[in-house]
């Protein structure tokens, strides 16, 4: 972000001279350069900020630190903040009270399973509906359009029977299945090969290449921020996902953590250690995640606002 | 930032693209031009790419769509297959007292996560601040909430309302003020998870309002300082107009996500919770009654119901954007 360039308090002393007589005293006393240093107004929005930036953040401290305390003293009143000698008891108790490396496991092949599978189908159907010509393209687009007005919530009833008769509740794959196919992502992807040359396509058919290849080799390859920003957030909403999980994977060896972390809390109802360090583990890699591809996320929150 | 086209962009490609269609079409048709040849390879082509999502949006989503539509008229046997019973479904839906409820506590939420906007706002145009450091890490820690997953976030937040040894009833008693069982008292519990809702969604409108504020030109702030504009005249007369078109996303947005809450709320409150009925969406009455009472009939007409209310409340909104949402 370029910050606009600071007035140096010498360039504001000579503006000052040009004017005012008295002004170099005043540059000498310091006055324009503290005005600038300790600014009220910018000390009071630090202030707000901070404030504001410290309660975002207490709570993920609060985990950490009685992740590492012992459940006596996890409980004491008054509490204490650090721990008085960090245990890693509660990180290693969580494998072994619920299947809690399953549930990574299944939370990571549901989020691979369903970011793979939306880059692939949402990035070929956008890219026919950007630049192909077919018979029924609007239309089929309107149908496209309607889906993502719908509520997940009404469609999970039939979708858990399809699971049911396809004999795979319980399994990974009824995670991530329906989430491959995603409207809000072709609609993403589309806007992108929109905005595409349309020359490059031209120039490639003329040298031979075949509506795949253009595909793959060409304009692919340029639409790379968008299926970055449709990647992070997907794996978010992947990750995160709790109604679904819940639906079809009551087998806790064969939940995700986002619905593992609830069988926890009903065999551990009061073990604090142990359900927040199972809840850091499981926040950590969307943090991390987070933490490493920012620009992504806000990208493509920015232009989502609805579930993917 | 400019990855992504403007509208008015998006619209010019396609406009040359119907176009160059229309070419495509008037081409010889019974020519073996290499226009219509590739014409036609890519329109077979096309076919091909979208096979893949639209068998996949047929099976899991339009024909779900339509079950749900037969569900609603029909009562699950008890021996397989459903059994058609008209209106019966609506009629409960209708009728029972805890429809009534899960409505009022969804609208409760809705009212709840649109207070999350001014929040937004007021933060954004703070930072927004000329010169202002350390901007980047402000917008990175408001947004982490967001990202936590919410069966994790339920439990740190229940862990910081308990009753008995919560850091929340901690901080009180520092001020002298008593604590009480927040997600387990009736009068509470649903401003309780309101809370937890709010911190996690400021981060996220925070972003749409920054991209809108980082909009406004600088001149206009400048011009009102010279002529004596204070920051509060300056918000109101400046930020808060240009901002509407941000303001009514966000909460066209807001009323969707709010309507249909449940993870927060499956989360934070356990199944012998005393204040549960005093904290049911909508969402969470539906899967009670499809998946722990086995009624998904009236279960698809209550999500019907959700969508009817969520379709209404956007017609709405959409309507009444003429009197106060500004297009530059």
């Amino acid at each position: 972000m370029p910050e606009p360039a600071p007035v140096t308090p010498a360039a504001a002393a000579a503006v000052a001279t040009t004017r005012d007589p008295a002004a170099p005293a005043a540059a000498a006393s310091g006055r324009p350069a503290r005005g600038r240093r300790f600014d009220p107004a910018s000390v009071a929005t630090h202030a707000v900020l901070s404030l504001g930036a410290l309660a975002m953040i207490f709570p993920f401290l609060w985990q950490l630190l009685t992740a590492f305390k012992t459940m006596p003293e996890a409980v004491r009143v008054p509490p204490t903040i650090l721990p008085e000698a960090w245990n890693w008891a509660a990180f290693e108790q969580v494998f072994t009270a619920v299947p809690f490396a399953e549930m990574l496991t299944n939370s990571l092949l549901n989020t691979a399973g369903r970011t793979l599978g939306q880059l692939v189908f949402c990035s070929l159907a956008a890219y026919a509906f950007a630049r192909l010509q077919f018979r029924g393209r609007n239309l089929l687009f309107a149908v496209f359009l309607s889906v993502l007005m719908v509520p997940p919530q009404l469609l999970v009833l039939p979708q858990h029977e399809i699971m049911m008769k396809l004999g795979l509740l319980n399994s990974v794959p009824a995670l991530f299945l329906p989430g491959m196919f995603s409207a809000f992502g072709t609609f993403l992807l589309r806007q992108f090969f929109l905005a595409l040359p349309r020359e490059l396509e031209e120039a490639a058919r003329i040298d031979g290449a075949g509506p795949f290849r253009i595909f793959w080799s060409i304009m692919l390859p340029l639409v790379r921020p968008a299926l970055a920003a449709l990647a992070v957030i997907t794996a978010m909403w992947s990750w995160n996902d709790l109604l679904w999980p819940l639906v079809v994977n009551t087998d806790p060896a064969k939940a995700p953590v986002s619905a593992g972390l609830i069988s926890l809390e009903g065999q551990f109802m009061t073990n604090y250690p142990v359900m927040m360090a199972g809840s850091v583990i499981a926040s950590l890699p969307m943090l991390l995640l987070y933490v490493l591809l920012q620009r992504h996320f806000v990208q493509g929150i920015a232009l989502s606002g609805s579930k993917g | 930032m400019a990855v992504f086209p403007s509208t008015a962009g998006a619209q010019q490609a396609e406009r040359r693209l119907r176009n160059s269609g229309r070419g495509d079409g008037r081409s010889p048709a019974g020519g073996a031009g290499a226009g219509a040849k590739g014409g036609r390879r890519s329109q077979r082509a096309a076919y091909l790419f979208i096979a893949p999502i639209a068998l996949g949006f047929l099976v899991f989503y339009i024909w779900p769509l339509l079950e749900t539509f037969w569900f609603s008229f029909t009562s699950f046997g008890a021996f397989g297959g459903n059994s058609w019973v008209g209106g019966e479904n609506y009629e409960r839906v209708v009728r029972d007292v805890t429809v009534g409820r899960a409505l009022g506590n969804t609208v409760l939420y809705m009212v709840m996560g649109l207070m999350t906007l001014p929040v937004a706002i007021v933060l954004a145009e703070l930072m927004n601040r000329r010169g202002l450091r350390g901007v980047p890490v402000y917008r990175a820690l408001y947004f982490m909430p967001f990202v936590t997953l919410p069966a994790a976030v339920g439990l740190v937040w229940n862990w910081l309302y308990n009753g008995d040894f919560g850091m929340v009833n901690e901080a009180l008693s520092w001020i002298g003020v008593d604590g009480r069982y927040w997600v387990s008292d009736p009068s509470t519990a649903v401003y309780a998870i309101g809370i937890v809702m709010i911190w996690s969604h400021i981060g996220y409108y925070l972003i749409i309002f920054t991209a809108g504020v980082k909009a406004i030109p600088r001149d206009y702030y400048e011009a009102a300082e010279i002529d004596g504009a204070g920051p509060l005249r300056r918000f109101f007369r400046i930020t808060l107009p240009l901002l509407s078109p941000s303001i009514f996303f966000a909460s066209v947005i807001c009323v969707i996500n709010s309507l249909q809450q449940f993870d927060l709320i499956f989360v934070m409150m356990s199944p012998e919770n005393p204040a549960l009925g005093e904290t049911q969406s909508i969402v969470t009455l539906f899967f009670k009654w499809a998946f722990d009472e086995n009624s998904q009939g009236a279960a698809a007409a209550l999500a019907f119901l959700l969508m009817l209310l969520i379709a209404a409340l956007t017609y709405l909104q959409f309507r009444f954007q003429k009197r106060w949402v500004h297009y530059a």
